[in-house]
């Protein structure tokens, strides 16, 4: 209750504030609370510390949002207890509280017990007072009782005494009659009567009695003494002016007769009173004669006639007879009284005669003094108006100690101890808690630094081993190229083969550094599934045909054409994948295929059918449908599972990609830990196969980033098939756009094997499904039989026309003579060409000896890994043009050079002299017009449109404006100029009648890391970080060997060039991905370009239209050469080179009218043996080098004077190209013999 | 001297301070830029690097000279020289640059101090190695020699 007096004290006083009503209903909700004793003493204690914050002043809005919702909800009281303690109360003020709630308690417990005592005491009192008060009235109604009684005795008197003469009354009668009647007056113990007697008639009276009237006052003093009292031995009376002897007394006090109550002091005044009065009157209490009790004498007067009730006192003095005296033992009356009533041994009784305040004469009980000071005063009264009497009552045993009030009291503040206790060690544990959650945060804190730290440090020693790892390599490649005896070969060999090695290490523990670190973010850009298969079929080539194991994708048609994600992580995980399975396959084959996930659960029936036997090589493989039993979302109930599919699929596209083969598989106890970091099947596989045993854990990491899942099911000896699931989103926003790219697709692959039809000759239903692919992918429409005879009677009965016949070689070999008997009939019989009809080969080297052998006629091989644009190329050659063309070689790529950037102007930036003056120096030489700006203000106001520059080389780091902001600067400009053009507010021939203003900028940087892509795609700089912008190290680096040294210029000019804006939006777009490739990815990148080109020049050089002189055939070499420039300062990647100078390889045999320019390409990668050789061969005829320069410089003029020709649209467009097919030819010939 | 005694002689002092490495790969491709349209472009580049580092190097020792050093400037200087002496090929001062600027990085002025010292002292060392293999070229140029590449 105190506390509610507080509370509501402070609310008052927060109402004094002027805070809201809100504010006061929060406080009574809070004493509410208080009072009915929640037992959560933080509650308690928050009102408190309600209190105190009100009191501050500060807070009160949250405090009011938190209390306000205390109603609603007790659970969040967790919430709002963290809450508080977040809000950092200081520990004191805890700690005060706590002793505020101790004291407080304290107060409150000792107030409990003085009021519970307080109570008892009171009603302790009430019950003596009222008993006090009944005994006090019982007295006075048996005294007064009495008195009536004496009253009425005097009456008696008057009437028979002094009423006849003679008295009928005397002694005798007079005590018999008293006696008789004592009964009626037990209070008395006796009555006398004394009569008024004058001196005058003492004499007379005195012989009437026969005795003298004797004084009292002697008889007082012995009365005490004496026993055998006799009153004649009292003196007699002296003389007086009246007397007033005792004539009549009771026998008890007969002793009294004729003693004159005038004498003694007590009765006189009493007599005299009495006689005024009337009335009946008292003394004071005294001793008694003979029985020596106290007790009073009550006195009435006997008058001789009736007086009016208002007669004077002098009236009542004449008519006074007589006067009549009882006596009363006050303490046997008392005594007799208290015997009557219960409980009279609890109490003790005192009767004062308090007439005389100062002096009290006790009257009855004893005098001792109690301490305890609780008694009752009860008046008495007699009658007397004179004589007062009090009653004190008192109890006799001391109050009970009050027990109740003691436990009660200690009980609450045993309590609230209690609560303070816990409310106490809440504090501090929570204080505990608190801190060591604190320490946890430190502690995790540094852990995470640390971790962080050591994935900084391993990402920067990484990368700062990779660049002077670069030089190594770099260093070893030109060893290579100098001349080394076989054991100096051999050790270059192996010092290079380690420093690959270490090299992708580092790349892959970069990349688990990354992921580590939660750097790793996926790109989204729009990418083409199939090519990037493609690509990476084509780098494992190589390998694949050196060790006969057959190699095949396929995508399903519903997979879209084009998917926006991260296609450098795409094929980061399938490249290693496969590097995986033909690293421990030997035999057998390795097939990529890529669905749906919705595609693969419906037809999961379809897949059932594929029995072990029917595989692509013909060997069993693990089920690889045990591969994604653990993944999550098949695991989901089946029929829900393929509508999430089905709705979701219009935006997201969810793939599924298996990659199966026939290899070692991976034993059963090791594959727990299949994709644990650096853990390898056994010790002993390092050394057999090599690597780190990182690759699948990086995988594992980049298919979660793709919100997909990665299992694999492996059967020791018999194979392993690894499956990825991985989320896209679909490219092709509808599914016109998908039809039209899916068109244009094919047509820009080949677009005259539209409405083709083909015949496919295998046996294996995969593999025939996997060639019907990618011929379907050309447009062209297939059929398949098992065998050869099927085949022909097909073709005989068909109705469709067959326009090529493709035959697995397998079949072929099977049966020389019946294959050889199947062309006749073909040739014979159908009509087909010959020439249409193609042999499937999985490696080279079966092909040549079946050709050798097939004596008449060869038909035409397309070996294997089937890609479409390869298996497009080699359809085209064989049916469309059927000549050979040679449209590359080196000299043309060097002259082309020289023309690209002869003349073109090109402004360099930096703001360093030095760098300035080498920059330029390099770019002079290969005729380039070169301006140099020192810094990136000047470099805006030189390319502010309209001016002449074809490219612009920038600086990133330079003071007061970096290359970022110049690039932004001059970006923003032309975007200017360019609308303002467009809304022909200024000329177009002010503006050199260029429409759309856009200098290709080419940034600088030692510093690749500081040049984040994201920053320089911001810029719209030509982003491209590996090949152009190191042109520091680059540069002179590729000038080093004149051969391959254009290579970079070139294609830096190649890019400047204005005429192929297409190509560098393309690197443009592609630069987001450029930056995260690898060089070899680059390089296969190149090699496609390559094979594009080739293509393009095909058909240019095949339609012989006007387009020759299209850029995009000088282009070709470009390309041809860019993929020089990334071999030549990418040496790390020349592992993969091999494998890419395998797809050159087959290439070169796909295009044998290209052969030139693939050696061209092949010769520029000196880490192949075969170029080594070539270069041995080439070195050893002689001077024919010297001899090949001069003779290029020469073609290279001859070809400039075409090519200008050729672009003034000669009339004779016919004959230049007879003309210039001759001078490839020409080159090619020159080219050393071609080993083939 | 005989001419191709000089030119053995400018072989071998090529060599030497390739060996020393006072001078890197880059110098070699920096000789290679050059030629008959161009014919002192590498006397060009380098006393252009000269001039610079000079004025750099003044301008270092006068900023840490200063009461209170603004690293920043002095970040900025060494980077311009490590940048011109890699461009150059000047291996050692581009090394003793790297170190410098990371003592710069950690506003260490004895480090800077130190490194000053050491930049200057390879400085110089290239300078009169450079300007002596150029008069060698002079002088063979002089009695008509030609200038041998390296390789």
């Amino acid at each position: 209750m105190v506390n509610l007096f507080w509370f509501l004290s402070w609310m008052s006083y927060l109402h004094v504030l002027g805070f809201d009503l809100k504010t006061a209903h929060l406080f009574l909700a809070l004493c509410c609370c208080i009072l009915s004793e929640i037992p959560m003493n933080w509650f308690i204690n928050g009102g408190f510390m309600e209190k105190r914050a009100g009191f501050l002043g500060y807070r009160e809005k949250i405090w009011l949002k938190l209390w306000e919702k205390i109603p609603a909800s007790g659970l969040k009281f967790h919430h709002y207890y963290q809450y508080i303690w977040s809000k950092k109360f200081p520990r004191k003020w805890w700690k005060n509280l706590l002793i505020a709630w101790v004291i407080g308690w304290i107060v409150v417990s000792s107030w409990l017990f003085w009021y519970m005592s307080y109570m008892v005491t009171e009603r302790r009192k009430e019950t003596l007072a009222s008993m006090c008060d009944e005994r006090a009235r019982m007295l006075q109604d048996q005294f007064n009782v009495s008195m009536n009684h004496v009253q009425a005795l005097s009456i008696v008197i008057s009437t028979f005494h002094h009423g006849q003469n003679p008295s009928s009354i005397d002694q005798a009668t007079f005590a018999r009659y008293t006696e008789r009647t004592a009964f009626e007056r037990p209070l008395t113990s006796g009555v006398a009567y004394a009569v008024r007697v004058l001196h005058s008639e003492r004499e007379q009276f005195e012989k009437q009695q026969g005795w003298t009237i004797k004084r009292m006052d002697t008889m007082e003093q012995t009365q005490v003494q004496e026993d055998d009292y006799a009153p004649e031995t009292q003196d007699p009376s002296p003389v007086q002016e009246e007397y007033a002897p005792v004539i009549f007394a009771q026998d008890t006090i007969s002793h009294v007769i004729s003693i004159d109550m005038l004498s003694g002091k007590e009765d006189r005044e009493n007599v005299l009173r009495a006689r005024a009065s009337g009335k009946g009157v008292l003394t004071a209490p005294f001793r008694l004669l003979k029985s020596k009790r106290l007790g009073v004498i009550l006195t009435f007067a006997v008058y001789k006639l009736e007086l009016p009730s208002n007669a004077t006192p002098n009236e009542r003095i004449q008519a006074t007879d007589g006067y009549l005296g009882g006596v009363f033992d006050v303490e046997s009356l008392v005594e007799k009284l208290l015997h009557q009533l219960a409980s009279k041994q609890s109490i003790i009784v005192n009767v004062y005669d308090t007439t005389d305040t100062s002096h009290p004469i006790s009257m009855y009980g004893s005098d001792e003094e109690v301490d305890h000071k609780m008694y009752h005063i009860s008046t008495l009264n007699f009658g007397d108006p004179i004589r007062k009497h009090e009653m004190h009552c008192r109890f006799k045993q001391k109050p009970p100690w009050p027990w109740l009030a003691i436990t009660t009291s200690i009980g609450v503040l045993v309590i609230a101890l209690l609560l303070g206790h816990i409310f106490h060690a809440t504090i501090n544990r929570i204080a505990k808690v608190e801190d060591d959650y604190h320490k946890m945060m430190e502690l995790k804190k540094r852990a995470e630094t640390a971790d962080v730290a050591k994935s900084q440090f391993l990402a920067t020693v990484s990368h700062e081993i990779r660049t002077p790892m670069n030089g190594v390599l770099g260093m070893l490649q030109m060893l290579m190229d100098t001349d080394l005896d076989i054991t100096q070969q051999d050790y270059v060999n192996t010092a290079q083969a380690s420093g690959k090695a270490l090299v992708s290490l580092i790349n892959e523990v970069l990349d688990q550094a990354k992921i580590e670190s939660g750097k790793l973010e996926l790109e989204a850009v729009r990418f083409d599934l199939r090519a990037i298969l493609d690509d990476v079929l084509s780098l494992f080539s190589g390998k694949s045909q050196d060790k006969g194991i057959e190699l095949a994708m396929y995508i399903s048609d519903r997979v879209p054409v084009t998917l926006i994600g991260d296609p450098g992580r795409f094929r980061q995980i399938i490249t290693n994948l496969m590097g995986n399975s033909i690293k421990f396959t030997e035999k057998g084959h390795i097939f990529v295929t890529v669905h749906l996930v919705e595609e693969v659960i419906n037809s999961i029936e379809v897949e059932t059918d594929l029995s072990s036997k029917n595989t692509l090589s013909g060997l069993p493989v693990a089920d690889r449908r045990r591969s994604w039993e653990t993944f999550e979302k098949f695991s989901q109930d089946g029929h829900t599972c393929p509508q999430t599919f089905l709705s979701t699929s219009s935006e997201l596209i969810n793939l599924i990609v298996s990659v199966e083969d026939t290899g070692a598989g991976i034993p059963f106890e090791a594959q727990s830990r299949v994709f644990t970091p650096f853990m390898q099947v056994g010790p002993s596989m390092s050394r057999i196969h090599g690597g780190t045993g990182i690759g699948l854990s990086i995988s594992k990491c980049l298919v979660g980033l793709m919100n997909g899942e990665i299992g694999f099911v492996s059967e020791p000896l018999v194979g392993s098939t690894f499956t990825f699931t991985a989320v896209f989103t679909n490219g092709c926003s509808n599914s016109n756009e998908h039809k039209n790219q899916k068109n244009h697709q094919s047509k820009c692959l080949s677009s005259e094997f539209h409405g083709m039809t083909a015949l496919v000759v295998d046996p294996r239903p995969v593999r025939a499904k996997v060639t019907r692919y990618h011929l379907q992918r050309l447009g062209i429409q297939v059929e398949i039989t098992s065998d050869l005879n099927e085949g022909f009677a097909s073709m005989a009965s068909g109705t469709a026309v067959i326009n090529m016949v493709l035959v697995e070689k397998e079949v072929w070999d099977k049966d020389m003579d019946f294959s050889n008997c199947f062309v006749q009939k073909l040739r014979k019989t159908v009509q087909v060409n010959p020439s249409k009809l193609f042999l499937l080969a999985n490696s080279i080297s079966n092909t040549k000896n079946s050709s050798v052998k097939f004596g008449g006629y060869t038909p035409t091989i397309i070996s294997k890994p089937l890609r479409a644009s390869m298996l497009a190329a080699s359809l085209q050659r064989a049916m469309g043009v059927g000549n050979k063309v040679n449209c590359h070689n080196r000299g043309l790529s060097i002259l082309s050079l020289c023309n690209l950037l002869k003349g073109k102007r090109i402004l360099v930036v930096d703001d360093n002299n030095v760098n300035l003056r080498v920059a330029a120096g390099a770019l002079k030489k290969y005729g380039a017009d070169v301006e140099c700006a020192y810094s990136g203000k000047r470099a805006i106001e030189l390319l502010r449109p309209p001016h002449h520059f074809d490219a612009c080389f920038m600086d990133i780091q330079m003071p007061e404006m970096d290359g970022f902001e110049a690039t932004m600067g001059i970006r923003k400009m032309e975007h200017d100029i360019n609308s303002r053009i467009r809304h022909g507010e200024i000329s177009l021939e002010a503006y050199g009648n260029i429409l759309n203003w856009h200098v290709p900028i080419l940034a600088m940087t030692a510093d690749v890391i500081q040049a984040t892509h994201e920053e320089c795609l911001r810029c719209a700089i030509l982003q491209d970080t590996v090949r152009c912008l190191n042109v520091y190290s680059v540069v002179p680096k590729s000038l080093k060997d004149k051969k391959k040294g254009p290579g970079f210029l070139l294609e830096c000019c190649f890019l400047c060039m204005p005429c192929s804006v297409d190509k560098i939006k393309m690197m443009e777009e592609k630069g987001v991905m450029a930056n995260t490739k690898s060089t070899q990815e680059l390089a296969v990148e190149g090699l496609k370009h390559l094979e594009d080109t080739i293509e393009a020049a095909y058909q240019i050089l095949s339609s012989m239209n006007e387009e020759l002189c299209n850029p995009a055939f000088w282009s070709t070499t470009a390309v041809a050469h860019s993929s020089n420039g990334i071999n030549a300062d990418a040496s790390d990647s020349s592992h993969h080179l091999e494998t890419g100078g395998g797809a050159l390889e087959e290439s070169r045999l796909c295009y044998k009218s290209s052969v030139a320019s693939l050696r061209a390409v092949l010769s520029a990668i000196p880490s192949t043996r075969k170029s080594k050789a070539y270069e041995a061969s080439s070195t050893s005829t002689g001077s024919e080098p010297q001899a090949d320069q001069a003779e290029i410089e020469k073609l290279e003029e001859r070809v400039t004077k075409l090519k200008k020709e050729l672009t003034d649209k000669n009339k004779h467009l016919k004959l230049l190209i007879d003309q210039l097919r001759d001078l490839i030819t020409d080159i090619s010939t020159w080219q050393s013999p071609c080993p083939v | 001297m005989d001419v191709n005694q000089m030119e053995r002689r400018l072989v071998d002092y090529t060599a030497s301070l390739f060996r020393e490495g006072l001078l890197d790969d880059q110098f070699t491709q920096l000789q290679q830029l050059q030629d008959e349209s161009n014919p002192d472009f590498v006397v060009e580049v380098v006393s252009v690097f000269f001039e610079d580092s000079e004025r750099l190097l003044n301008d270092l020792g006068r900023t840490l000279d200063q009461q209170i050093v603004d690293f920043k400037k002095v970040h900025d200087h060494v980077h311009q020289l490590k940048g011109s002496s890699s461009s150059i090929g000047a291996q050692r001062v581009k090394n003793g640059c790297i170190a410098f600027r990371n003592f710069c990085e950690e506003h260490n002025i004895e480090g800077c101090l130190k490194c000053l010292q050491q930049v200057k002292q390879e400085y110089f060392l290239v300078k009169n190695k450079l300007e002596s293999l150029f008069r060698l070229e002079q002088q063979i140029l002089a009695a008509g020699g030609s200038i041998p590449m390296m390789e």
